[in-house]
Formats: structure tokens, sequence, C-alpha cells
């Protein structure tokens, strides 16, 4: 069963309940603010979080602050990435190395990376190095994992190839491991994105003086409560953009390259 | 394949750790490292006992075990019956599937703030936040599962005569249960990570706050011990339910 009947031949149908759920909750939301059932301000009026939302847009103070973010975020990802592409090299290329220290990777990838912070803190100080290495430290793990796996599945046929060539280890790494593992690591790259950004994130809630976590838990600290929604808005926004482009990226390589 | 053979990448493994922290030991104790930042491995070794005796950790693992739990039957629940819906309603699934899986690659948890706000600086707050969390990959793949049922499988059930009920209990949910579990097990550990990781920003609850609490009082080999016993506890959580996970998948 897939959607994609349903989307072609209703897709107007379809674009008219997508209309009506999102009115439905803006209405449920906008009644719900007006009700006086919660503390006010807890669910701002729409008009409430639309003037934060536009206020938000046009302070540069929010440019300023994304910008810290966004540079905290692809710092972290150049740092873990680049790691965690020779590590997952190392352990896809030899076998022996892939079965002593893949099992520890494995296992580490899926645990909350944000307990770090303190340790990140003591070594790396309160400025924005601590959260790039908190970042760093979360995509590593999908990224060498990925690569080490992407590794593995090569066609036997193309490393005989490049052998017969006499390729040396450089030459085989960019002509022939890279090229054919672009989709696992454009995906490890992808999950390191996301997790990267919520670790840079919630770092900046913890302890910070800049970046969107930090106008975050400003917004909390000051409880304005607009305004936290405009940012959480902008914020989510972003992030889906961002994740859908490096999804569009991927998908239109492949095709270029199949 | 000899025993030796077998053996060599674990020895491998465990030996570089041994090694490593024999070598930070060698280096903190020379002065190259400083001991004010890095803690001696020997320390933090010994303060895992201080932790258990000292700091409840006991109590505080069962409590973040319960609210993993908690936000597990809620994401069994509401995300089960959501996948269901989903797949039932064919119109909904078509408007609402790509807003589900947008959902799940964002950075939910920074919503903490805001669930501050509405249930306070309580339990509910965490487990809340582990179940927004943690919804959207159960939805997904309940829906995946579903979605997957052998169409020979149906058409047995629909020569069989079966009303919808029969249909959905012997027919669609067991051909669906092992998918449903993939995705349960990740809403599990979303769940946890992120109920973790909310309690040490919250300074509220279990093995979080724990961390919070001593990395405040600059107890450093606590500090270091009581990361090691969380990570410990995660890789345990993720091993068993791999293991089930493995053990509910057919051959």
């Amino acid at each position: 069963m897939t959607i994609g009947p349903v989307v072609g031949a209703g897709f107007g149908r379809v674009t008219v309940v997508r209309v009506a759920i999102i009115l439905v909750l803006l209405a449920a939301w906008e009644a719900l603010a007006r009700s006086g059932l919660l503390f006010r301000d807890v669910v701002p009026t729409l008009s409430a979080i639309a003037r934060a939302f536009v206020t938000l847009l046009l302070q540069p103070d929010f440019y300023t602050n994304l910008g810290w973010t966004v540079g905290e975020i692809a710092l972290a990802l150049l740092v873990g990435g680049v790691s965690g592409l020779l590590v997952g090299l190392l352990l896809g290329g030899s076998r022996l190395l892939g079965r002593a220290f893949e099992p520890y990777l494995y296992y580490l990838g899926p645990t909350p990376k944000i307990i770090f912070f303190p340790v990140m803190i003591m070594w790396f100080g309160v400025g924005p190095t601590s959260k790039v290495a908190l970042g760093a430290l979360s995509c590593f793990f999908p990224i060498a994992l990925s690569t080490a796996a992407g590794m593995r599945q090569i066609d036997a046929v193309l490393i005989r190839v490049g052998r017969s060539f006499r390729a040396t280890t450089s030459e085989m790494v960019t002509k022939i491991y890279l090229p054919a593992m672009r989709e696992p690591i454009v995906n490890g790259v992808r999950l390191g994105l996301g997790v990267a950004m919520i670790a840079t994130l919630l770092a900046e809630t913890k302890l910070s003086n800049r970046g969107i976590g930090y106008l975050i838990i400003q917004a909390y600290s000051t409880f304005d409560m607009p305004r936290m929604y405009a940012v959480l808005i902008a914020l989510f926004a972003l992030a889906i953009a961002a994740n859908a482009l490096i999804g569009r990226f991927s998908a239109y390589r492949a095709s270029r390259f199949r | 394949m000899s025993v030796a053979t077998r053996m060599a990448p674990a020895t491998l493994g465990l030996g570089t750790l041994v090694v490593v922290g024999a070598a930070l030991e060698a280096l903190i104790r020379g002065g190259a490292i400083n001991r004010y930042i890095v803690p001696l491995p020997s320390q933090v070794l010994l303060a895992f006992e201080r932790i258990v005796v000292e700091e409840n950790v006991v109590h505080r693992f069962l409590l973040t075990t319960a609210e993993t739990l908690v936000a597990g039957a809620l994401i069994t629940i509401v995300g089960v019956a959501l996948g269901l819906l989903l797949n039932r309603v064919h119109l909904l699934r078509a408007a609402c599937e790509t807003w589900v899986a947008a959902f799940a690659s964002a950075p939910i948890v920074l919503m903490y703030p805001l669930f501050l706000v509405i249930f306070g600086r309580s339990a509910v707050t965490i487990v809340m936040m582990g179940f927004v969390a943690a919804l959207p990959p159960v939805i997904l793949k309940t829906l995946e599962g579903l979605a997957a049922t052998r169409s020979v499988l149906v058409n047995v059930g629909r020569s069989f005569n079966l009303t919808p009920a029969q249909m959905f209990w012997k027919i669609m949910l067991p051909a669906a249960l092992p998918t449903m579990f993939v995705g349960l097990r990740l809403g599990l550990i979303f769940a946890m990570i992120n109920i973790v990781g909310v309690e040490f920003l919250i300074n509220f609850g279990g093995l979080g706050q724990l961390i919070n609490e001593l990395a405040e009082r600059y107890d450093l080999p606590g500090t270091y011990a009581a990361i090691g016993f969380v990570v410990l506890v995660s890789v345990l959580f993720f091993y068993v339910t791999e293991r089930i996970e493995r053990w509910l998948r057919p051959a």
C-alpha cells in the first residue's frame, strides 16, 4: 500500500484536508488562549505570537545569535564529520579493527551526549568552543558508523580495479572508496547534522550568552512566552529546511550519478 | 577459526581501553595533564562505589527507568493508535505523513522550556518531553509495518470472510508487529535519551540530575563516574531492547 495513488488521484483533496487540519488546530489554539483555562500567556493568542515572530525577524540581534549557532553547528559538523570519516574508513577497511572497536561506537552512539557537557566545559571553557565540542562528539558516532558500514558495502570489483591500476592509498580513498560510499556518507552527515544541532542548541540553553538556545532560555527566564514560541517556530522551520535540503541534495546527486 | 583468532578483536578492544586508561593515569600523575580538569582514572573507578552508596544511585536509576517506562507506555498507546488511524484513513495519511516525518527531524527537545512553563519543574515535564520527542518514530514504523502486510495474507483473511476486527487482530497486527517493535524500540531509546537530558538540563529527577549536581559541586571523579554510570545504563538498555527486537523478528 503506498500513498502515491492517493496523492496522485486526490491532490486537491489532500490540500483541502491539510488546510482544514491547520485551520482546526489554529482555531483550537485561539480558543484555548482566550478560554482562561491555562495561566495567562502560557498559550498566547495567535496575534501575539505573530507579532513576536515579526518583531524577532526584524531584530538584528536574532541574526547575530543565529549566526553564532549556525557557525557552532557547522564547525561541530566539520570536526565531528572529518574525524568520524577517518575513523569510519579505518574501521571499515580493517576487519580486525572493525570488530575490535565498532561495537564500542555502536553502543556508545545512542547515549545522551548532553551529559558530557560538564566535561566539555572543564576542557574547553564556557564559550562557544564547548558547544562545538559537544556537537562534534554527537555527530562523530553516526558519521563514523555509516562510513564504516558503507566501506564494507563497496563492490569488491571496484577495489580490485583500483589495485590492478596500482592506485596508492590516497588514490584508493579519493577515487574508489569515497565516490562508492557517497550515499552512506550523506546519510551519516544527515543524521550527524540532526544530533549536532540538538547537542549544540541544548548546550546553549544550559550555559551560554549567545545563540538561538540562549534566546530560548532568555525568553523563558523573562517569561516572554510569545517570543519563546516565535524563536521555537523559527528554529523548527530552519531545522526542517536544513534536513530537507540535505535530503534533496543526496537525491539529486544519486539521480545524477545513476 | 581458532579461539585465539576469535578472541583477538575483543582482546584488542579491551586491551586498548586498559592501555589508554593506564597512559592517562601516568600522564596525570606526571603532571602532563591537569588533574583538576581530568581526574585520575583510578579515582573515577573508586568514585563509582561512592556515588552508589552516598548519592542514592539505585533510587535515581529506578526513577529514570520509571519515567522512561511511563513515556514508553504513552508512546505505545498514542503512537500505535495514531499509526492505525493514519493507516485506516488514506486521505489523512496522504495529508499528514510528511508532517510526522518532518516532526521527527525537528529538534523537539528544545521545547523543554515551554514544557517547564506548562507543567512546572516536575516529573510530568520530563515524561512529557520524552513522550513528545519519541512519538514520531512509533507512528512512522506502525504505518510502515501495517502498510507492508503481504497481500497474500490479506487475501487469505478475505477468503475466510473475516470481520474488520478479526482481520486486524489475526492478520494485520501479527504481520506488522516486528516493524512496530522497531519503532517502539527507537521510541524508547529516544525517550530515555531525552529524559536523562532534560533531567540534567532542569536539574530535577534521577540520573541526569546527579551529573548536574556533582558537576556543580566540582566533584570531578564523581562527575566522571556518574557519566560512566549513565553511559553503562544506556548501553545496557540499548542492548536489552536490541535482544528483544531480534527475538521478535522472524528468522
